[in-house]
Parts: structure tokens; sequence; C-alpha cells
């Protein structure tokens, strides 16, 4: 999650010190990724240190207050102009689960499929209720609560989708001999350090 | 618990026979009760629009029994059958099916009037059935003047007016945009919420996670049954 790119957005309108950071961050993004406060000030840490922003001064409680820099200005627009990478594979777990699932022997990944789907389910209706029970924003940050809220509900109605699409497939393949699930390759151990027995063989 | 308004006890549907016989529907077993929407998902085929035609009392499974309101189906003449389903149920189709010559109040009112009331009450029904629905100002327009989620509007106050207690919905937003959608599920879980019964026949998760229960069918039967159960979402400690 980009905390750094979005507290320097936020430091954009103004000075702010730590504490009141987190709280705008929350504020702003429906409470949905509660921040810790030492990530607030390590994230400062490192904004103070690429010169991002600067000290200005102690508040009347003893509060460091930070101010963003020319270069930051740059960094903020800079960010949101630019489209957020889909290139890279993120890591899933789920879909790390079904791949291994798929190709190893004695596995029932249909059972993994329908376990995750009901679950999945259950969360998206949990999410739906959530979504029923909102009224229609009255404030931007209503706007934005209710625009984290669907992006979730539509990421899990996607996982729902493709867990049906990797059911189907997997009927399918299951007619197939070549995709069937193998063990553990033997020889892919060869390419790594030598075991002592093997060593010992070759002498 | 009180009795489920429906029950679908082992219902089996074969098409066919011998090498060309079709299974739709395998041993299913379904209630729906007083104030519960459930939601029917699956791919093309499995059984989806089967299960809601035996629901609704048009088509006799093979096998196993429908008890709709109290009443075993099987045991009912065809006209029997007819009046109970004019009386207890409601259907909600993708494309509205509307009468194009009548208007939204007369459309309400037409299944009352062909289950003999009188037009006066019958009216004072309908319009009743369109403030549910937010439609009450719209009474005396005819279907091409409403918007498609307003005409699936009246098809929802089509379907519970008279108090018919079960309503059996096949696609209902398939033929609309995603906000309008969501405003005739709103309306759906509304009349469910007061006390009514519903089947949501949806390809779609989103709209599926309206309702209280989802279930999942393939090949004719049920694989899968997600139940709503006030799964706390970690989302909802933070909004607290």
């Amino acid at each position: 999650m980009s905390v750094r790119q979005s507290l320097l957005t936020i430091l954009e309108q103004g000075p702010c010190y730590g504490y009141q950071l987190r709280t705008e961050f929350e504020r702003r993004t429906g409470g949905t990724w509660p921040l810790n406060i030492g990530q607030v000030y390590s994230t400062l840490d490192r904004l103070e240190r690429d010169r991002l922003v600067e000290r200005t001064g102690v508040g009347d409680e003893g509060q460091h207050y930070y101010e963003i820099t020319d270069a930051g200005r740059d960094a903020v627009r800079l960010w949101l102009t630019s489209p957020v990478s889909r290139t890279g594979a993120t890591r899933d777990e789920l879909a790390i689960k079904l791949a291994l699932a798929v190709t190893l022997p004695g596995v029932d990944v249909a059972a993994i499929i329908q376990t995750q789907r009901t679950a999945t389910l259950r969360a998206l209706q949990d999410l739906t209720r959530m979504k029923m029970t909102s009224d229609a924003p009255t404030s931007a940050d209503d706007l934005a609560w209710s625009l984290v809220l669907e992006s979730l509900i539509f990421t899990v109605e996607a996982e729902v989708r493709w867990l049906d699409h990797s059911e189907s497939v997997l009927v399918r393949a299951r007619a197939n001999a070549a995709v069937a699930p193998r063990p553990v390759d033997g020889d892919a151990t060869r390419r790594g350090r030598p075991s002592k027995a093997t060593e010992e063989h070759a002498r | 618990m009180t009795s489920p308004l429906l029950h679908l006890d082992g219902v089996a549907m074969h098409y066919g026979t011998g090498s060309t016989a079709v299974n739709a529907l395998v041993g299913v077993d379904l209630q729906v009760h007083h104030g519960e929407l459930v939601a029917i998902m699956g791919a093309s085929g499995s059984g989806k629009s089967t299960l809601l035609t035996i629901a609704g009392g048009l088509v006799r499974p093979t096998s196993g029994e429908v008890i709709l309101a109290g009443q075993w189906l099987s045991q009912l003449s065809a006209g029997q059958l007819a009046t109970l389903r004019r009386r207890t149920l409601g259907f909600v189709f993708q494309d509205f099916n509307l009468v194009p010559a009548l208007t939204a109040i007369e459309n309400v009112a037409l299944p009352l009037e062909l289950d003999g009331w009188k037009t006066k009450k019958a009216r004072r029904a309908a319009r009743d059935a369109l403030g549910t629905v937010e439609l009450a100002e719209q009474a005396d327009r005819y279907p091409d003047d409403l918007s498609g989620g307003q005409q699936q509007r009246v098809a929802i106050a089509r379907a519970v007016v008279g108090g018919r207690a079960l309503i059996l919905a096949d696609e209902p937003t398939g033929a609309l945009d995603s906000h309008t959608g969501e405003v005739v599920l709103r309306m759906l879980r509304s009349r469910v919420d007061q006390g009514a019964g519903g089947i949501l026949v949806t390809h779609d998760a989103r709209h599926a996670a309206w309702a209280d229960r989802i279930v999942f069918l393939r090949d004719g039967r049920v694989v899968d049954q997600a139940e709503y159960a006030g799964v706390e979402h970690t989302l909802r400690a933070h909004r607290a």
C-alpha cells in the first residue's frame, strides 16, 4: 500500500504532525487501512531523508510539524498523474494455493475451490450488507468510503468468477492425462547443492 | 422456525430417455421462509431456470414434492394450482413482461382483476403496491414512458400486490445498468424484509450477495450454499 505517497499527498495541503497525518489518512480512506503510528513516523523519516519533506517546527505539545518540499510536490504530481502499475503479478495466496494444488498429486482441488467460494461469497454478502445500510454520500469522506467499499465488492466478485472459471477449466482438464498432477521432480535437486550421499556416490 | 413458504423436497427433473436423457435437477432440497431471499447461482444449463419453473408450479417435477404455502402441489388439480399460483406467487422477469397497452397501475391491478377483484378495489391495492416501490406518481404512465428500472419496479409491485407472498425473480437486473440494477435489488430486498419470500436467479455474484442465502447449482445438483451469518468483516471494526 502506498502509505508514502498518500502521506505526502496529504502534506501538500499544509504542514501536519504524525498523529494528525494518521487521522487524515484514515478519515479519507474510510478507515479501511488502519495505520500504525510507528509506520507513520518511519515513513516521515524516509521522506525527510529523501528531501521530500522537512521539519518546520514544534507544536505546543512538543509534536513535530512536517512540511512538503518542492521535490515533494513534484513527487505528488507524478503519483497522481501516473497509472498504478499492473504489469507485475502480485503475490496472491489463493492463486498460489490453487497453482500448487493442481500440480501436486492427492490434493482435492475441487474441495479447495468449493470451500473458498463459500467463504468468498460470505465476505461478498457482508460487504453488500454494509453497502445496503449506507446512505447516499453527504460528504467527500462518505464518497471516498463508498468508492473503497465498491472496490472491495468488485474485487471479491472477481474472485468468485475466477473460482467458477477455474472449476470448469479443471473439469475439462481432467480428461487430459498430460496435465495430471505429478510428484516433486527428482531431477530438480541436481541443480541445487549436491547431497553428501550423491557426492560420495560420484566418487 | 415457522414452516417454510416454499419447500422443495428431493426434487428431480429428467428430460428424455436412454442415451439422450438429461438430468436437469437431481435431488434438490430447498426451503424459502417468509422474510428470506434466496439466490440461485450456476452456469448456463445448471438447472436454475428449471428450478424456478418447478418452484412456481409451472412444471411438475419427475419426482420429489413441492410444498407451497402449506399445499402439496402434486395433490392439486390444474385449476387449483392456477388459483394458488395467482394468489401466492409473483414473477419478475429479465425483460419486465408488462402489457404495453396498459398503464402501470393497470398492469399491477391485472392479476387481481383476473382473480375476480372488483376494479376499484384492485386499483386501490395496485396504487399501494406502486407506492412501496416509490412509483405512485407514475401510476398512469404506459410502460413505454417509463425507464427500464421503473418498469422493473412496476413488475415487482405486480409480483407482491394483493398480499402475494413469494417473489420468483429470473435475472431481474439482466437488462439494467449497474446503478439501476441496484435500485431494483434494493426494492426487492425491501419487499422481502417486510415479510415476503423470494428466489432470485442470477449469474452475477454481486447481485446474489443481496440474498440471505446463496445456493450454487451445477449439473442439476446443489453443490454449495453460502448463508449470511452476520460475518464480521474486519472493515466493520475499523468503521465503528
